[in-house]
């Protein structure tokens, strides 16, 4: 991540294209950070929510990279309290499309321990997998 | 009443004590559970991307069911279809909602499935559990309490399906008080506690234990600085989360006093009265039945 | 009646219609129907010269209707209204046909066709004017009565001004004090001075006032609206102390109150000090007088207690005292009703009503107005947060404004409480701070020198913390993009306004309207801001929207100053182009009834009839009376049927017709604007004036497409500043209802359609205009059997 930021075409087309996957205007974010102080994650991610949003307004790709797109569990704490009716945990569920749309999993179900799979009940493995492989 | 009844994944497996709990204490209050035919998984997880509708294809299938049970008259409810699991209930909703919203999509949904004979019009009601025991009325369930659960203090825990996003939940999303008023029916008393509606980690617990054994130890300290004799949910992955990860926080910590998760239907099926052996307390791992035998049963 | 002599004057204005539109040709047009008795031209009517014309053309010839081409009737209607009377004939025997803005100007280089287009709006004149009728304008009396509800800085600042310019003013409050919250508050931002010393002398002028009827402890409980008259009844609830007139009895000698076994929050006190069943509002209070709170008081709970009669020395408890009805009348209403703080509890995440160190704002101003006692009634711990816009700019409360004051009080109280207690650690959470006043900038940053901490992140929840009274608040800073999860000894709440609910019953008796945020909304946003749509009603302060004490005090001597100007008018003209029943059509339905939403129509004897001095012109009866029965002054379904077939009578085959019902505050201005600035759209357009687009029924569209129209627009100015801002619905109704009927006869329903304009949108109008109408020229044509069917 670099201290310059330059605004052209390409970080356009990335803000439009996570904004028309997620129904969401990330301009109206006020960047007020209630999404961020009420996340019971947040402390867990490296950007936070409201960070999330500002990159995605900014259309910065490198958002890809962070691991808070795969640590929202859509809780959607934050979507019933944003003064600006946004949805942040849509905004992570696009940005975790693409990348699961261009085959990069962030779960590989063959990595887990046999004993770990015995426990884990259904619902668990099936939301995981939805969420988190493609 | 007859009502069609979905299941879904957990409840016939890892949750099989909340199904049998609640579809006895259904039957107790007159409330049968019809289970629908050739039902299919809802897929856990609602599709939160424009342009992915594949997805809702499940949880529409099984409202197209719940019609076919209406047309061949085995239910005498209007529409409505029933669930028991939160995250179920959430799914279905979600996407019961975007077909009622969206006239388009729910056409091209309804050209996929052209070899159903019925069509889906958008017109059932998801209900959870819980509403139909609202609907059904409090104070009558409390007329039917054989064994009241005075003295025990119960931290009720929401999550997050039940409640969120507003369009879906079953109360408000800052101060529901449907678990409370459900309580204080059954005569037990209610803790007020913040951790009520903080997520349990969901289903980070597959590949990220670490953050969901922290936040569940967070969750069930509060429960027990509240004094809080128990926790009741209505997830099936809350309850794993809350209960069977215990038994990693008593690894990690050895002073941690492990607390017991029960689904309410269990609690609603002791208060009933009914003999704990049909229904059972198979899956709870925290093992609540000498509380229950010391608090309620014995008395 | 009368035979119908009509005189028709063209007007050259000075070759800015003639030189595109041939007037000869027009007057030959016109000429030789048989009710035409003249027709002039000359090159500028509203000349002294022109107007000497008509007056002498009307005596000479007789003429009782008389039809004007020339410019737009903004310009010139009073003008040429005044002629008429010098003519000896009634103002609204007249119609002017606007050939300048709407014809001669914006086809300069079409001559021949909008010569042909002018004989079209000539004829919708004259076709107009055969069914005009005379009409009398009302004159109401103005005496000097004036009503000012809340006693609030508002309310005292525009009685006192009334007052000091010798009007009788009735100022009624409910609570038992005058003052509002500016009474309540420790001193103001930005200038820090003291708020009871600035607003007490003005609370004892007004009291003192022998112009001013001062009403405590009063509601209203019931108006009978008349335009610039109306009739009120005021409820005193019961003080239980002997009346005004027996007060010197009463010596202020505090036995009572020591005597008196209840306690209960002192409420002017925000709760934080208790007071007694009997008290006396606040040390400032005007009336200075004891009242007892029958909600608390033993005696009226169960006759346990009469300490306080039995002890008094001047017996002036009287227990048996009721509530009492009094009944005026005024000309002019303010309304200053002001605002209640948003409650907290919209806002569970704060929990303010769990956390005892939570507070609010006006819970802090009474908190640092004691701070310095000995010991303080609330002391305070050493570290305080501030919480904005809690309530406000927030989508989930459904407050989507900025509550305006909120950025400024919470800087004063954090200010303050810093100088008085510099070892305090002070810190304001907040989105934007907004400090747009004048001070106001520098104010903030002196806060900022004072070390009060401003972080930019709006707080997500408040917990309580286990085992102690402490606040544990967590946030994001969002400029370090770092989780603040701390704990602090007292958290304030800066709450926004909102419209209080006693407004509301006010609302409901005057019939006004409420804007978007649901303050009350004003006659026009920019030059009527304390004018309402019912005339003679005036309002300010922040019963209007969210302001500051100088701009509260700036709007009420504004209020005061529109009633003067009203009342100075001894007698008031009542424009009488407003509805009316004809009643041998009613049949007694009551569906006018119902869409009034002024309850201007009554029903008498089985017939509605409009009480004339409610009815505000909306025009929102007429689409739903099935009969037609229901009619409006000056556009009448007679007029109205006339000027159509005029207006598209010059249809040749071939060509098309976008009739566009223009409403006369807004579109029918941006026609004029347009032809100001020259600009074109299709010449094939015709544009006819109604008072609002609420007036037409789906008949009259349906007239228009039998008589040749192939796009019917109705235009109408923007809610937001629209006079009539509850017509849209009446409008939308008319549009489904002739929509319908165009469907059944085959003709595609979008040939209808509303839109919004206002008097600025020259391009949206243009570009809209000439795309339809070159879609409509590509269109299949509308069949005469499809025309017929409707
Ligand atoms: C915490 C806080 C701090 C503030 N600090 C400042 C400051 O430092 N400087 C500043 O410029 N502004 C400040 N303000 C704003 C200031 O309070 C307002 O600008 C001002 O009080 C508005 O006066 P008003 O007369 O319009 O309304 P109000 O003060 O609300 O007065 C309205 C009056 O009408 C009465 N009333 C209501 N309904 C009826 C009815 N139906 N019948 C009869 N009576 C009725 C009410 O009882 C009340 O007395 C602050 C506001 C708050 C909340
Ligand atoms: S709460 Fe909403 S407006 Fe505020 S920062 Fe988060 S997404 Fe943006
Ligand atoms: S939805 Fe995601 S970002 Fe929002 S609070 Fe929950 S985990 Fe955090
Ligand atoms: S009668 Fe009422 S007001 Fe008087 S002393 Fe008793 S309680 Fe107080
Ligand atoms: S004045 Fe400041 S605190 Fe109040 S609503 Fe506006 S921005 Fe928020």
């Amino acid at each position: 991540m670099t201290k310059k930021i330059v605004l052209n075409e390409k970080t356009l087309a990335f803000q439009k294209k996570v904004e028309e996957l997620s129904g969401e205007n990330t301009a109206m974010c006020d960047q007020c950070g209630t999404c961020s102080g009420g996340c019971p994650f947040v402390e867990e991610m490296d950007i936070t929510p409201a960070q999330l949003m500002r990159k995605v307004m900014l259309g910065q790709e490198d958002v890809l990279e962070c691991d808070t797109l795969w640590i929202c569990a859509t809780c959607n704490t934050c979507t019933v309290r944003c003064p600006r009716k946004l949805d942040v945990s849509k905004i992570a569920e696009a940005l975790r499309q693409i990348k699961l749309r261009d085959e990069i999993n962030n779960l590989d179900i063959n990595d887990l321990p046999k004993n770990v799979l015995k426990e884990l009940p259904q619902i668990a493995l099936i939301a995981a997998l939805r969420k988190l492989s493609s | 009443m007859k009502i069609p009844y979905f299941p879904g994944c957990s409840l016939k497996t890892y949750a099989s004590s909340f199904e049998k709990s609640a579809i006895a204490s259904g039957a107790e209050l007159g409330i049968e559970f019809v289970e629908i035919p050739r039902w299919n998984c809802c897929g856990v997880v609602s599709s939160l991307t424009s342009d992915d509708l594949m997805h809702h294809l499940a949880p529409v299938r099984n409202m197209i069911r719940v019609l076919e049970m209406q047309n061949d008259k085995i239910v005498d409810t209007d529409n409505k279809m029933l669930t028991l699991c939160s995250m179920c209930m959430n799914t279905l909703k979600r996407s019961n909602l975007k077909m009622q919203e969206h006239a388009d999509e729910l056409e091209t949904i309804n050209d996929f499935m052209y070899k159903e004979d019925q069509k889906y019009d958008g017109s059932v009601q998801v209900m959870h559990y819980l509403e139909i025991l609202k609907e059904y009325g409090f104070a009558k369930i409390a007329e039917k309490v054989k064994v009241s659960l005075k003295g025990l203090k119960v931290a009720p825990y929401y999550g997050c399906m039940l409640i969120r996003p507003k369009e879906v939940g079953i109360d408000d999303a800052e101060e529901p008080t449907i678990f409370e008023d459900f309580l204080k029916a059954l005569g037990a008393e209610p803790v007020d506690w913040r951790s009520k509606k903080t997520c349990c980690g969901s289903y980070l617990t597959v590949n990220k234990e670490n953050i969901v054994v922290k936040l569940t130890g967070k969750i069930l300290e509060d429960a027990r600085r509240n004094g809080a004799d128990l926790i009741i949910t209505s997830c099936p992955l809350c309850a794993f989360n809350l209960d069977s990860r215990q038994e990693l926080l008593q690894i990690r910590n050895p002073n941690f006093e492990p607390i017991p998760v029960l689904y309410f239907s269990q609690l609603l099926a002791i208060a009933l009265g009914l003999d704990i052996n049909k229904f059972g307390f198979e899956n709870n791992k925290v093992d609540g039945m000498p509380l229950l035998k010391n608090k309620i049963l014995n008395k | 009646m009368a035979e119908k002599k009509i005189g028709v004057f063209l007007c050259q204005c000075g070759g800015n219609i003639s030189k595109t539109i041939d007037l000869p040709e027009v007057q030959n047009f016109v000429e030789g129907k048989d009710d035409i008795s003249v027709v002039q031209i000359h090159s500028n009517m509203c000349s002294g010269a022109g107007q000497k014309l008509i007056i002498e053309e009307a005596k000479d010839k007789g003429l009782n209707r008389i039809v004007i081409a020339s410019c737009s009737p903004h310009f010139h209607e009073k003008t040429f209204r005044a002629t008429m009377e010098k003519a000896g004939l009634n103002q609204f025997v007249l119609e002017l046909v606007n050939l300048r803005e709407h014809c001669s100007w914006p086809y300069k280089d079409q001559p021949e066709a909008a010569t042909e287009k002018a004989k079209d709006l000539v004829l919708a004149g004259v076709n107009k004017v055969r069914e005009n009728y005379s009409l009398e304008k009302k004159k109401i009396k103005m005496g000097k009565r004036v009503l000012v509800i809340g006693g609030g800085i508002a309310g005292i600042q525009a009685s006192l001004d009334l007052a000091d310019t010798g009007n009788e003013v009735y100022l009624v409050e409910k609570e038992p004090t005058i003052g509002g919250k500016m009474a309540i508050l420790t001193k103001t931002f930005p200038t820090e001075d003291c708020s009871a010393c600035i607003i007490s002398p003005k609370m004892a002028a007004a009291q003192d006032h022998p112009n001013i009827n001062l009403m405590t402890n009063s509601e209203i409980v019931s108006t009978v609206g008349h335009r610039l008259h109306f009739e009120i009844t005021v409820e005193k609830k019961p003080r239980y102390i002997k009346p005004e007139i027996d007060m010197d009895q009463c010596l202020i000698c505090e036995q009572c109150v020591q005597e008196c076994p209840v306690s209960a929050p002192n409420m002017w006190e925000q709760g934080i000090m208790q007071r007694k069943a009997i008290y006396i509002p606040a040390a400032l209070a005007i009336p200075f007088r004891y009242l007892i709170d029958d909600s608390v008081c033993l005696h009226f709970k169960d006759g346990s207690c009469n300490k306080c009669e039995t002890i008094c020395p001047q017996q002036v408890i009287d227990f048996s005292q009721k509530p009492e009805k009094v009944q005026f009348t005024v000309d002019n209403i303010i309304v200053a009703t002001g605002y209640d703080t948003i409650h907290p509890s919209e806002k569970p995440m704060f929990g303010y009503d769990k956390l005892k160190n939570v507070v609010t704002g006006l819970e802090m101003e009474r908190i640092v107005d004691h701070i310095t006692e000995k010991p303080p009634p609330r002391p305070v711990g050493d570290k305080v947060a501030f919480i904005q816009c809690v309530g406000s700019r927030d989508e989930q409360t459904g407050r989507e404004y900025c509550s305006r004051v909120c950025c400024m009080y919470a800087v004063k109280l954090a200010s303050l409480l810093k100088q008085a207690k510099p070892e305090k650690d002070i810190y304001v959470f907040y989105t934007d701070i907004r400090a747009y006043g004048k001070g106001f900038e520098e104010y903030y940053k002196r806060a900022q020198q004072l070390g009060i901490k401003f972080i930019r992140g709006k707080v997500a929840e408040l917990h309580g913390v286990p085992d102690s009274e402490k606040v544990l608040l967590k946030a994001e800073d969002t400029l370090s993009r770092q989780i603040i999860e701390s704990e602090f000894d007292l958290v304030v709440l800066s709450n926004g306004l909102k419209p209080n609910d006693s407004t509301e019953k006010i609302v409901n008796f005057l019939k006004l309207t409420k804007s978007s945020d649901g303050f009350l909304q004003e006659a026009h946003p920019k030059y009527k801001p304390v004018d309402t749509n019912i005339e003679g009603v005036f309002i300010c302060g922040v019963a209007q929207g969210p302001k500051d004490i100088p701009d509260t005090v700036a709007q009420a001597s504004a209020a005061a100053a529109r009633v003067m100007v009203t009342l100075a008018q001894k007698e008031f003209d009542v424009d009488p182009q407003l509805a009316f029943v004809e009643t041998e059509i009613c049949d007694g339905c009551g569906k006018c009834v119902a869409a009034c939403p002024k309850d201007a129509i009554l029903m008498k004897g089985g017939k509605a009839e409009v009480v004339e001095a409610l009815c505000v012109g909306c025009g929102a009866c007429l689409p739903v009376c099935p009969l037609e029965a229901i009619d409006f002054h000056n556009s009448s379904n007679s007029q109205m049927y006339a000027s159509i077939n005029g207006i598209l009578a010059g249809k040749k085959p071939g060509e098309t017709r976008i009739l566009i019902f223009a409403d006369n505050t807004c579109t029918y201005r941006l026609a004029d604007a347009l032809g100001i600035r020259k600009m074109k759209y299709d010449i094939d357009t015709r544009i006819m004036r109604v008072p609002s687009s609420a007036r037409i029924s789906a008949n009259l569209i349906l007239h228009s497409f039998k008589q040749g129209a192939d796009l019917v627009i109705l235009g109408d100015c923007p809610v937001a500043s629209s006079l009539y801002p509850w017509s849209r619905d009446v409008t939308e109704q008319t549009m489904l209802a002739a929509r319908a009927r165009l469907a059944e006869a085959g003709i595609a329903d979008e040939r209808i359609f509303f839109s919004e304009f206002s008097a600025g949108d020259l391009q949206k109008f243009t570009a809209m205009i000439n795309d339809l109408s070159a879609k409509l020229k590509q269109a299949e044509p509308i069949t005469e059997e499809q025309r017929q069917e409707l």
